[in-house]
């Protein structure tokens, strides 16, 4: 099955390893990933909060440029795959937008008529379209005796609620079953992790991280895998400060559902990008997934 | 008087439901609180989504565009999910978000900052600078954060998770001709 390929500012450095891993882990399931030439930034949230005809036309380029041949476009980035969802979305639902939003993009020689691309997350197109079976049929290394906690965060699964319950999703859930993982069912799987509020108001955004990482905690989670940079980011390369706020010690490693997958089909953990994230998730899975490789000599 | 004071009502309820995807559903408002009671970030607002609705319903213009509630909202879209009447209710505050920013009546808040930041970044590369960001916005807005965030910004930078260099699409004449024209047309109202 070919898609096309969206991957978002964010997956060019900061999750490198999202990025590296949705492909590998896409290789081994026979999804064929083609990036949108030239595709730029969905302008996250921070481009609505100013202009929103411009947003949606910027937004617009990019379903624009999609290969006429490809029907479907996989974004693994929350708040690209909303932008995207939602520009085709509101083009299809607001005559007046679209017209608008095509008068600018003619401006750049380009058309987008609503509804040619399907706008899809990458664990919709893992869950939905290869499916349980193909999934257990690539496990190699069970997850046997880890403890997942898997977080879903805001914008896979609110507004747009058909793929999952936008109050407990439970996609990721079953596929980390299908790892052989043990699921850790914790009752802020798809609370806020605050976004963009680091970069605004530390208190409230360290509150927020703050209560997903002592829920996962309390519910005995060796590891955290989530589907966003940005909650990567902030559960991840904030915990440290998250720590030193609230003179916590939370150590939890914080990984991408596609890296975590990667383990259990046995693909390489350096080209999945294990080693980027902050809080160390390779011991941890060392020490808790049964049968696992013996510990390198180091 | 007290036509007149209907009538601007009106033209504040008007503009924010002209300006927001399903706006309209705003009038069916039935003052309920799950949006509040639904919000990560209540406990950091002046005036909740309800007493927000409310607001814009009575006319108070100034109140809700000087509200801290848009800058404390987290695009969780929980209380969107929930509102029992479908109101958009992340999306009004997106609309109240930009006339806020518009006429500048947003206080003690960086967020505006941010957002201008960020956007600039996409008008001249076609992409985002997560350094650029973290570094111009910090430095010229928070120059004490900045420095508290410098270990962390070492350790992401260690591990390659931190470009120096912003990148830029090819075909940045074409992302900059559709925004061009986007302003024009969102001007022409």
């Amino acid at each position: 099955m070919k898609y096309a390929y969206y991957p978002g500012c964010s997956l060019e450095c900061n999750a490198a390893a999202y990025d590296m891993s949705v492909r590998e882990v896409a290789d081994l399931l026979g999804i064929r990933l083609q990036e949108i030439d030239d595709w730029n930034c969905c302008g996250a949230t921070e481009y609505f909060s100013q202009d929103e005809l411009t947003a949606t036309a910027v937004i617009a380029r990019n379903l624009a440029l999609v290969d006429p041949q490809l029907k479907q476009l996989v974004a693994p980035c929350a708040a690209c795959y909303l932008n995207l969802k939602k520009t085709d979305r509101l083009m299809g639902e607001h005559a007046d937008l679209n017209q608008k939003v095509n008068e600018a993009l003619a401006a750049g020689g380009l058309h987008y008529r609503p509804g040619t691309v399907t706008v899809r997350h990458m664990l919709d197109v893992i869950c939905d379209d290869i499916g349980e079976a193909a999934v257990r049929d690539k496990v190699v290394k069970p997850l046997t005796g880890l403890r997942v906690a898997p977080y879903y965060g805001c914008q896979v699964v609110r507004p747009y609620p058909e793929n999952d319950n936008p109050e407990y999703p439970i996609k990721m859930d079953n596929l980390l079953a299908w790892l052989g993982a043990e699921v850790v069912d914790y009752p802020v799987k798809a609370h806020c992790c605050g976004g963009h509020m680091t970069q605004i108001s530390e208190p409230q955004a360290f509150e927020l991280i703050r209560r997903l990482l002592q829920s996962a905690q309390d519910y005995e989670a060796d590891l955290i895998v989530c589907m966003c940079p940005m909650c990567q980011l902030n559960l991840d390369g904030y915990q440290g400060r998250v720590n030193g706020y609230f003179n916590t010690e939370f150590k939890l490693p914080i990984v991408y559902f596609t890296q975590i997958m990667g383990i259990a089909f046995g693909l390489d953990p350096k080209k999945l990008g294990f080693g980027k994230e902050l809080v160390a998730a390779l011991p941890v899975i060392r020490a808790k997934v049964n049968g696992f490789a013996p510990q390198a000599a180091r | 008087m007290a036509t007149a004071t209907a009538a601007e009502n009106n033209t504040f309820r008007n503009e924010v439901i002209a300006q927001t995807p399903n706006g309209h559903r705003m009038l069916h408002c039935l003052q309920c609180g799950t949006c509040g009671g639904s919000c990560p970030s209540g406990a950091d607002m002046e005036l909740t989504p309800r007493a927000l609705i409310a607001l814009i319903n009575a006319g108070q213009r100034d109140r809700v565009l000087s509200a801290n509630t848009m800058w404390a909202c987290v695009s969780c879209y929980y209380c969107t999910v929930r509102c029992p009447q479908e109101i958009p209710v992340t999306d009004i505050i997106y609309t109240l978000k930009r006339l806020s920013i518009a006429e500048r009546r947003y206080k003690d808040t960086d967020a505006p900052a941010l957002a201008k930041t960020f956007t600039d970044y996409v008008d001249k590369y076609g992409r985002s600078f997560e350094f650029g960001l973290a570094t111009g916005y910090h430095l010229l807005s928070r120059p004490l954060s900045a420095l508290k965030m410098g270990p962390m910004g070492f350790s992401m930078f260690t591990r390659g998770r931190m470009s120096l260099l912003p990148t830029k699409i090819r075909n940045i004449d074409q992302l900059q001709a559709i925004i061009h024209k986007a302003r024009e047309i969102g001007a022409r109202r």
